[in-house]
């Protein structure tokens, strides 16, 4: 791209001038830095709630020391705005309180969930009636005007918003474990359209709950290896089991290249180019040819103009379940063919665990910061290799490699693939 | 960027609500001259009264029983609606074109068993060690496919499984603003050639004690009979939720053309933003937006749909506002969508352009929808017809619903 401010297809390139990043192994960049490059897991022993009586009781939740009660939106909101507040720091965009562009966050619904339920449950105006009616009565007598303002679909994003001063109507999003990738889209989407030269574009979750892990585990998609919480997560070998649920955010500002150098902004990498293909198959699991995941690589590729000798690394799906890295092979080498084989694939969730709506910014912001470092993190817990999995997973070490480019895959359950594509700022 | 933007049609609508089910259905109700009948359940919800979905018949856009037991009634009425737009618009059964028909869906979701969730607050509630019980009662009660039934997502999961739409696909949260940032997105992509059909809308079930319990958090909801929306402008407000599912196709002009479809209406102008309610900040806003469209709009009357919903002050503010207008030389001609469908958050931003479509289809506007004076005749065949929605908690939004120079839907 050199000086050209226009990209293949005539569009404003669209660059990443800031990164914040919260995850099970670190705050900030430099902490997630030096553990991911050094193969560390966050997984560890659910504290947060009694585990007796679940069949899973590892997860990588993040605590803050002195945390009082639980409450999933504040948690979503808290692990948001330390992202977030590195990444606009970074960037040196705006002003304190005044974002000048529009957010996009990808977070899970905010519910109210079984602690809020029984406080309000518990209140006395209505001790002479159950359920539902008790809870009516209970919210009438009372004021839970916080909970009103916590628990709305819109909670989060608005949140954030009066905290970032973005602009337009804030917009909260889900595409399930895609979402975080959605973020991204939606931010080059309008950075390309030219309405706007800014968008901060937020993934996060801090939703774990008791009834999030029995969720999840009545569909069979969790590890239940408790005994190991630190090996649980093994994306692509042979005795992987499920994923490990895990909290944590990220945040990219997104910028036009034109308007980011006239700030003379540094310039972190480039959203190359994104896909995206709904599958038709199944509510969990994809198309068995894989073609929709398929189609979602291709047309990455095909909106970022590059070929697959052109992509240097793949920030992996990589969930640990049977079902996804078997899929993510077949249709990798499908998509990419023989330049799968020398193309390193990499799972962060091997040691993050899967952050669900916040993975795809995670992973975007990892897959930059590989770009910067020249370092590919390792899948750690990679003792015995699928051996249906003939791919480089990057087992257990870091790699030096200078890397110009990766692809970071995401996929959710309702069948949805996104694709992102980023590479580093050609000199 | 000088490129001239994409004039964007509305060539499918699927509407389903309290009223009955289709556009014919509304039409009848809403411009017989008689002035309609809302539908009113004052049991269900007591002491709050809602605006009740009409059966469906499910089994005809969702063939298959193994389909329909992965949903619950919210995610019912969303693929039934959206399926009713893709056959109106000639899209269904059309690999081709469903293939490149991109989703937006303003979603709800968390529908919870009521059932389950009372027997385990009974269970719990003063038990000394109440963890454990609570996740072995939820091991033991809780359904795999409620889980999917729950997830924002699945609507639009399942509106690609069940009618194999396949482009881009996405799924936002966040009560009304969340139907008006759907359709500001797929408009904008549209007039900027980011994808050239889109399905787009939401569904809202009232019914639900657990929704009633999150509006009521606020003190939101209005107790006893609801009557027009105007009717409680000078009291503590307060608003009635409303059943609907309200599905659009939205499609390039050019798109449209290359394949024969009609529209019913043009819509190039949605504005939106937020504020946080400060007395006063809403108007502001919404004077904000109303800068950005007022060069599209003539003196004299105006017909404008209002989601006013009736929470305090913002009842008394929109209408305000909207009065306010008659600084620009306009005339309002209001009706306020909520007296006759409640608020139907997801749904409502998409059930008010769909009703502004089949107007502008129709060459003429709707009855006054109450008798408290506020809401005049309007006789005229409209040109163009604002749509204003407040959302009960964050966001301010206006939207242009234009006719088009090309022989419309409906034969006018």
């Amino acid at each position: 791209m050199g000086n050209a401010v226009k990209d293949h297809k005539g569009r404003p390139f669209v660059v990443v001038t800031g990164i914040g990043i919260v995850t099970s192994v670190g705050e900030g960049k430099e902490d997630n830095w030096r553990n991911l490059t050094a193969g560390v897991s966050g997984v560890r022993k659910i504290s947060r709630f009694p585990t007796e009586g679940l069949r899973t009781e590892i997860a990588g939740t993040i605590d803050w020391k002195g945390d009082t009660r639980y409450c999933a939106p504040l948690h979503s909101i808290g692990l948001a705005k330390k992202s977030a507040a590195e990444a606009i720091a970074q960037s040196g965009i705006g002003s304190k309180g005044s974002f000048p562009g529009p957010l996009f966050v990808a977070n899970s619904p905010a519910e109210t969930n079984w602690d809020q339920r029984m406080v309000v449950y518990n209140d006395p105006a209505g001790a002479n009636s159950t359920g539902y009616d008790r809870l009516l009565k209970n919210v009438r007598a009372g004021d839970f005007s916080r909970y009103y303002s916590l628990f709305q679909f819109a909670s989060i994003a608005e949140h954030l918003a009066d905290e970032f001063g973005t602009r337009g109507q804030a917009i909260s999003l889900t595409t399930a474990c895609a979402s975080g990738a959605t973020s991204v889209q939606l931010g080059v989407e309008a950075i390309r359209r030219g309405d706007t030269d800014a968008a901060l574009c937020i993934g996060t979750d801090g939703g774990i709950c008791e009834e999030m892990v029995v969720r999840f585990n009545l569909l069979s998609a969790l590890s239940t290896q408790n005994d190991d919480p630190q090996g649980a997560s093994k994306p692509f070998s042979k005795t992987r089991d499920g994923f490990v649920m895990a909290e944590g955010s990220a945040t990219l500002v997104l910028e036009s290249y034109e308007s980011a150098k006239a700030r003379g902004a540094k310039i972190l990498g480039v959203v190359r180019g994104a896909g995206e293909r709904a599958d038709t198959f199944h509510r969990t699991r994809s198309t068995p040819d894989g073609s929709a995941i398929i189609d979602t690589i291709t047309r990455s590729m095909a909106d970022a103009g590059m070929t697959p000798a052109e992509i240097d690394c793949i920030n992996a799906h990589g969930t640990s379940t049977p079902e996804n890295d078997k899929m993510e092979f077949l249709s990798l080498s499908a998509a990419l063919g023989s330049d799968l084989d020398n193309t390193p694939i990499s799972s962060n969730k091997s040691m993050i665990g899967h952050t669900l709506s916040a993975a795809g910014t995670i992973e975007a912001a990892i897959s930059l910061l590989t770009i910067q470092n020249g370092v590919i993190p390792p899948t750690i817990n990679c003792n015995e290799l699928d051996p249906n999995i003939l791919m480089d997973v990057v087992p257990n070490e870091k790699r030096i490699k200078s890397v110009n480019s990766v692809m970071s895959n995401s996929f959710g359950f309702g069948g949805q693939n996104v694709c992102l594509i980023f590479s580093a700022e050609p000199v | 960027m000088s490129i001239e933007k994409t004039e964007v049609w509305v060539t499918g609508i699927g509407l389903v609500s309290s009223l009955g089910e289709g556009l014919d259905t509304h039409w009848a109700q809403l411009a017989s001259g008689k002035g309609p009948e809302p539908a009113i359940d004052t049991q269900d919800q007591a002491p709050y009264a809602v605006h009740p979905i009409v059966e469906i018949d499910v089994g005809a856009q969702i063939p298959k029983r193994s389909d329909q037991r992965q949903m619950g009634p919210w995610q019912h009425l969303g693929v039934y609606t959206a399926g009713l737009a893709l056959d109106d618009a000639g899209i269904a059964n059309n690999p081709e074109l469903l293939a490149a028909t991109n989703m937006i869906v303003a979603a709800g979701g968390g529908e919870r068993d009521l059932d389950v969730d009372s027997a385990i607050m009974e269970k719990i509630s003063g038990a000394e060690n109440p963890g454990p019980i609570l996740n072995t009662s939820l091991n033991s009660e809780l359904r795999p496919t409620l889980f999917l039934a729950q997830l924002s997502n699945l609507m639009a999961g399942n509106i690609s499984i069940v009618h194999g739409v396949t482009d881009s696909s996405r799924t936002f949260m966040g009560e009304e603003s969340a139907g008006v940032s759907a359709i500001e997105t797929a408009v904008a992509q549209i007039q900027h050639g980011q994808g050239e059909v889109f399905l787009v809308g939401g569904a809202y079930i009232a019914e639900r004690a657990d929704m009633s319990m999150l509006m009521e958090f606020g003190h939101t909801l209005w107790q006893g009979e609801p009557g027009s929306v105007w009717s409680r402008e000078n009291t503590d407000g307060g608003m009635v939720m409303g059943s609907a599912g309200a599905f659009l196709i939205l499609e390039s002009r050019k798109h449209a053309e290359a394949r024969g479809a009609k529209p019913y209406a043009s819509i190039n102008k949605v504005v939106a933003d937020r504020c946080t309610r400060q007395p006063g900040a809403a108007r502001e806003v919404a004077d904000g937006l109303f800068e950005q469209v007022r060069s599209e709009i003539p003196a004299g009357p105006l017909p404008v749909l209002t989601g006013c919903c009736g929470v305090q002050p913002q009842l008394k503010e929109e209408h305000d506002f909207l009065n306010g207008l008659s600084e620009f030389g306009i005339d309002p001609v209001i009706r306020g969508v909520t007296t006759v469908f409640g608020n139907t958050l997801e749904a409502q931003f998409p059930v008010s352009v769909a009703l502004a479509s089949l107007a502008i289809s129709k060459g003429a506007f709707f009855d006054p929808f109450d008798d408290t004076g506020v809401e005049k005749e309007y006789s005229s065949d409209p040109e163009r017809i604002l749509i204003s929605t407040w959302a009960h908690w964050r966001g301010e939004s206006l939207a242009l619903v234009e006719k088009p120079d090309v022989p419309l839907r409906g034969g006018q």
